[in-house]
């Protein structure tokens, strides 16, 4: 971005949706990957910020006594507990790729007006990061 | 009309006064960044290495906090991690909650159980005794507890 001499910002040309009459246009955001992204940026951060608050709880324990730290961390090693595992794992990879794009679009114009294509590379991170996580991890679950 | 006041003009409250938006909006990205690093170690150490989730027990967390390293990791990755989730579930209790009191007591409570929780997990992490209840359950802690 250029800044001029009048203190105001010069924006650069913003790719708009070329979807059919049906999609919003004219919108920076609504509708296409812009609003997708914010959206499941929110869900997987709220998502998170509950597991987190009952992971302090849980992990507190092991200062109460072994016996009561084995039992609510054995919640976690059942097999329902650990397709759950693999959801939050899922919510982080997304938040924490996503949460680097937005990092990038505020401060690189670049990514600025090409916020779309960098959502499809978190979307493809995200899927290399889940398969190397998945298998390895149901393994572990599935055969304890 | 209302007036509104011009971007970066201080919101008419005359300048001087310090921009705590703007501190949020920083701090969002730098602990971002660092949460990337400190969960994703986090989740590798103990959910991809030897047998993954099905390995954590008290003589396992006890290993790990017996190192000032994971000490700090944990204290760290705590701090970054619920400052970071209480300033973006007020983000959402200003977008989605309308009513004033409601709205002032949810983030009453986001800084309450924030501070709570962070008190909690610090002491637990520097107070901790690897070898708590070794008469007890000598079969449940470190070996060097019952030696």
């Amino acid at each position: 971005m250029t800044v001029e001499s009048g203190g105001a910002v010069k924006a650069p040309p913003i790719e708009t949706p070329k979807r059919g009459l049906r999609a919003p246009a004219g919108t920076l955001y609504r509708g296409t990957e812009g609003m997708w992204s914010w959206v499941l940026h929110r869900i997987t951060g709220t998502a998170i910020y509950f597991f987190l608050l009952v992971h302090i709880l849980d992990t507190a324990l092991i200062r109460v006594s072994p016996e009561a730290y084995n039992a609510v961390i054995s919640a976690y090693q059942t097999e329902i507990m650990g397709l759950g595992e693999v959801a939050l794992v899922g919510a982080i990879v997304f938040h924490a790729f996503n949460g680097l794009r937005i990092i990038l679009i505020d401060f690189w114009g670049w990514a600025t007006q090409h916020h779309r294509l960098m959502f499809w590379i978190v979307v493809g991170l995200w899927v290399v990061t889940m398969l190397a996580f998945t298998p390895r991890h149901l393994i572990n679950v599935f055969s304890h | 009309m209302t007036a509104i006041p011009a971007p970066r003009s201080g919101g008419g409250r005359g300048g001087r006064r310090t921009n705590w938006e703007k501190w949020g909006w920083i701090y969002m990205r730098a602990s971002g960044v660092l949460l990337i690093v400190l969960i994703f170690g986090h989740l590798f150490v103990n959910l991809m290495t030897g047998e993954g989730v099905s390995q954590i027990s008290f003589g396992f967390v006890a290993g790990k906090l017996a190192n000032p390293f994971w000490q700090w990791w944990d204290v760290a990755m705590l701090w970054l991690a619920l400052i970071h989730g209480a300033n973006g579930m007020r983000t959402l209790v200003n977008d989605y909650v309308s009513r004033p009191k409601v709205r002032a007591a949810l983030k009453i409570a986001l800084v309450g159980s924030t501070a709570a929780l962070i008190v909690l997990g610090t002491l637990v992490v520097f107070t901790f005794d690897p070898c708590l209840g070794a008469d007890e359950f000598p079969d449940l802690v470190l070996s060097i507890c019952t030696a």
